[in-house]
């Protein structure tokens, strides 16, 4: 009994000492371990670099969905953005492979615009995001549904599903490199850059901690969380683009992606209501979502099974997030 | 405090894990009613000189000279839902002949429960109690739950039941192609033809528990057990393109796939394309009369067949509708429409380039006026 006690103050004395590691970093290695042992050409390149690009469009989403769950928000319509930029895309294209570039600029400043309203109804009307932005998904699936007539009617042409879908070829050591991938990496490494590096992840941290304190402290807090709020949106847009490219067009494209990035980012440790979070981690969170159902794939366990592992994996992984917030204290 | 009741809202949204454990397991494999299908999928109509969609498989007719009235109609049509292409493509159909007819029809009120039993129950009351409607057509939501609503609007005003079916004989006619079990019957006959004994299949699946779409599945699984084929996986796609991909891209992984089978077709391309972006042959596959998996099929070469739901069903309940309002004699208690499977060799019949990726080749429309432009 005492041994235990010295253990663990010694344990989490260590914790304290050493700049601990996020455990979701552990469970994403134990869960990739895990498909190796069940499929070990899994970690061949090619197999390895298609599971990364099947990841990449969540893994962007969650990396600004981020942002606003730091600043103390919620941001649920970026899934419904989804499948508006998907069926956007292939209303705007009319199958002509020549439209892709002012095609997807539009798509942007959809995007933006999207994030814009979002920010301001929360700042400036004081509208709870959760609600604001509940409004927003309900709003932009009436128009991709206006828009469509309830079917998509065109086509998205090869260029403009280059970025989702192509391969570059021939790379030597991993043979083949997505495209979605080096997308993945750029925007990962610009977003990790705004958070963690810059003054106004700073002060977007502020914000989500403590908006009272902030806006004392000569904060603008408006600005800071309405800026998130366009993160998140123009997050969408690319997974939007990179998932339409994945696997071309289809009616109900973002369904469910709200949630599935809420909870990516809450597995790489970030707090509800605001204050906490990390870009990298979630990152992870999301890679960690997709191994979850890669799997369960491999496993071929029944269907309802399979929806309780999926649970219980999850709920462990965040029960363990919130355990080394406890003993790290950070 | 807060924070963890959040946490455990979102988490069960996300599961759903109440939902997969809920379901019960009605009888979806009758030997009787695949028998039945399995006879009507190659059986002659009665009236085989007529458009397909107003062929009947059978000659039983139910008489409606009770019900004639005088023109201009009000129709009125409580639909389930609106959610898919699918129903998309069929209400337009509905729309496009009432067009045709107008001159008979002046009003044609359409109410849409978004999928809700509650709701279309709610509506079938507001159509009754409105007395605007000459006749009633439903396409009810889920079967059970519907069966009250629709005997009591049979009290009231003469009623089709058309797409999925209700418990009660008191509907005029059941207005339905031959069903769920054909569709698995002709998908699975064409895997069991052209894949060896012992090979591979991977079956796709849309949702769980949808009577017309568990029907396809075990009728599937049926015929490619006893051709000695062996099935590697079931899975559920939602409908979802990117979870199609990804399935069948770690069931590449797992093993050699020798044919896809489909319960229905409207993933089928992101099915193809797992393969050709792995550098693969595309395998046997069996998809549905959508575009996109048609013209595909075309390009490619491929080997495959689509079974059909066909579409013109939705177009076959206004006419129906139409011959019990001038009295003429409707087939019924079930009006059996033929279901027909594009194959290689009709193929081309039904390729038409112009037309959105999920529209329904087998949609019985082209010879309204405004085809295609309606439908575009």
């Amino acid at each position: 009994m005492s041994n235990e006690a010295v253990a663990k103050v010694e344990a989490s004395s260590r914790r304290r000492r050493l700049p601990s590691i996020n455990p979701i970093y552990l469970v994403l290695v134990l869960l990739i371990a895990a498909i190796a042992i069940k499929n070990p050409a899994f970690l061949e390149p090619l197999q390895f670099m298609n599971f990364l690009k099947r990841a990449a469009p969540l893994a962007i989403l969650s990396a600004g969905q981020v942002f606003v769950l730091v600043a103390g928000g919620f941001d649920l319509s970026v899934g419904a953005l989804i499948t508006l930029t998907v069926i956007g895309a292939s209303m705007l294209q009319s199958n002509d492979p020549n439209a892709t570039w002012w095609v997807i600029c539009l798509l942007f400043v959809l995007g933006a615009l999207v994030g814009l309203i979002n920010g301001l109804v929360v700042v400036l009307l004081r509208v709870p995001s959760l609600i604001a932005t509940l409004g927003m998904m309900i709003t932009l699936t009436g128009v991709a549904l206006l828009w469509s007539g309830g079917a998509p009617k065109g086509y998205l042409t090869d260029s403009f599903r280059f970025f989702g879908r192509f391969n570059i070829s021939g790379i030597p050591g991993i043979g083949i490199l997505p495209v979605a991938l080096i997308v993945l990496v750029v925007v990962v490494a610009f977003l990790w850059w705004l958070m963690h590096s810059t003054n106004y992840g700073r002060l977007l941290l502020a914000v989500g901690d403590n908006p009272r304190a902030s806006q004392l402290a000569g904060v603008p807090i408006g600005r800071v969380r309405v800026l998130a709020f366009v993160v998140s949106a123009l997050s969408g847009t690319v997974a939007g683009i990179l998932l339409g490219g994945f696997s071309g067009v289809s009616p109900d494209a973002g369904n469910g992606y709200e949630l599935q990035a809420i909870t990516a980012a809450v597995l790489g440790g970030a707090q509800l209501l605001g204050g906490r979070g990390s870009v990298p981690a979630t990152v992870a969170g999301a890679v960690t979502l997709t191994a979850i159902f890669t799997l369960l794939n491999f496993l071929g366990l029944p269907n309802p099974v399979r929806s309780a592992v999926q649970g219980l994996i999850l709920i462990g992984a965040v029960a363990l997030a919130m355990y080394r917030r406890k003993h790290a204290g950070r | 405090m807060k924070r963890l009741f959040m946490l455990a809202a979102l988490l069960s949204l996300v599961l759903g894990v109440g939902h997969a454990l809920a379901q019960a397991a009605p009888n979806f494999d009758d030997p009787a009613e695949f028998a039945k299908q399995k006879a009507n999928l190659t059986a002659a109509p009665a009236n085989p000189s007529d458009p397909i969609y107003l062929q009947h498989i059978g000659t039983d007719m139910v008489d409606t000279a009770k019900f004639k009235k005088p023109a201009p109609w009000t129709l009125c049509f409580s639909n389930a839902a609106t959610d898919n292409p699918w129903r998309v493509v069929g209400l337009k159909n509905m729309q496009a002949q009432v067009a045709v007819d107008k001159a008979n029809i002046k009003d044609f009120i359409v109410t849409d429960a978004g999928g809700s039993d509650d709701k279309q129950i709610a509506d079938i009351n507001d159509l009754l109690t409105g007395k605007k409607c000459d006749i009633l057509m439903i396409a009810p939501n889920t079967t059970a739950a519907l069966t009250p609503a629709v005997e009591k609007a049979c009290a009231v005003l003469p009623v089709i039941v058309f797409d999925r079916g209700v418990t009660t004989k008191c509907p005029l006619s059941f207005v339905h192609p031959v069903g769920g079990y054909g569709f698995g019957i002709a998908a699975a006959e064409f895997i069991a033809k052209n894949v060896p004994k012992g090979g591979n299949v991977l079956a796709l699946r849309i949702l769980p528990g949808v009577d017309v779409l568990e029907t396809r599945f075990s009728a599937g699984k049926h015929i490619l057990t006893d051709a000695g084929l062996n099935i590697v996986g079931a899975e559920f796609t939602g409908g979802d393109n990117a979870k199609t991909k990804s399935i069948v891209e770690d069931y590449m992984q797992k093993g050699k796939i020798d044919a896809i089978f489909m319960d229905a077709g409207a993933t089928a391309v992101a099915a193809i394309e797992a393969f050709e972006d792995a550098g693969q042959p595309v395998p046997v596959i069996t998809g549905e009369d959508q575009q996109d998996f048609l013209q595909k099929w075309k390009a490619d070469k491929l080997t495959a067949i689509a079974p059909t739901y066909p579409n013109y069903v939705w177009r076959t309940a206004i006419l129906a509708s139409e011959m019990v309002l001038s009295g003429k004699p409707i087939p019924g208690p079930e009006w059996v429409l033929p279901q027909p499977s594009i194959t290689a060799d009709t193929l081309d019949k039904y390729i038409n380039t112009s037309m959105p990726p999920l529209h329904y080749a087998m949609c019985g429309c082209e010879d309204f006026p405004d085809y295609p432009a309606r439908w575009k």
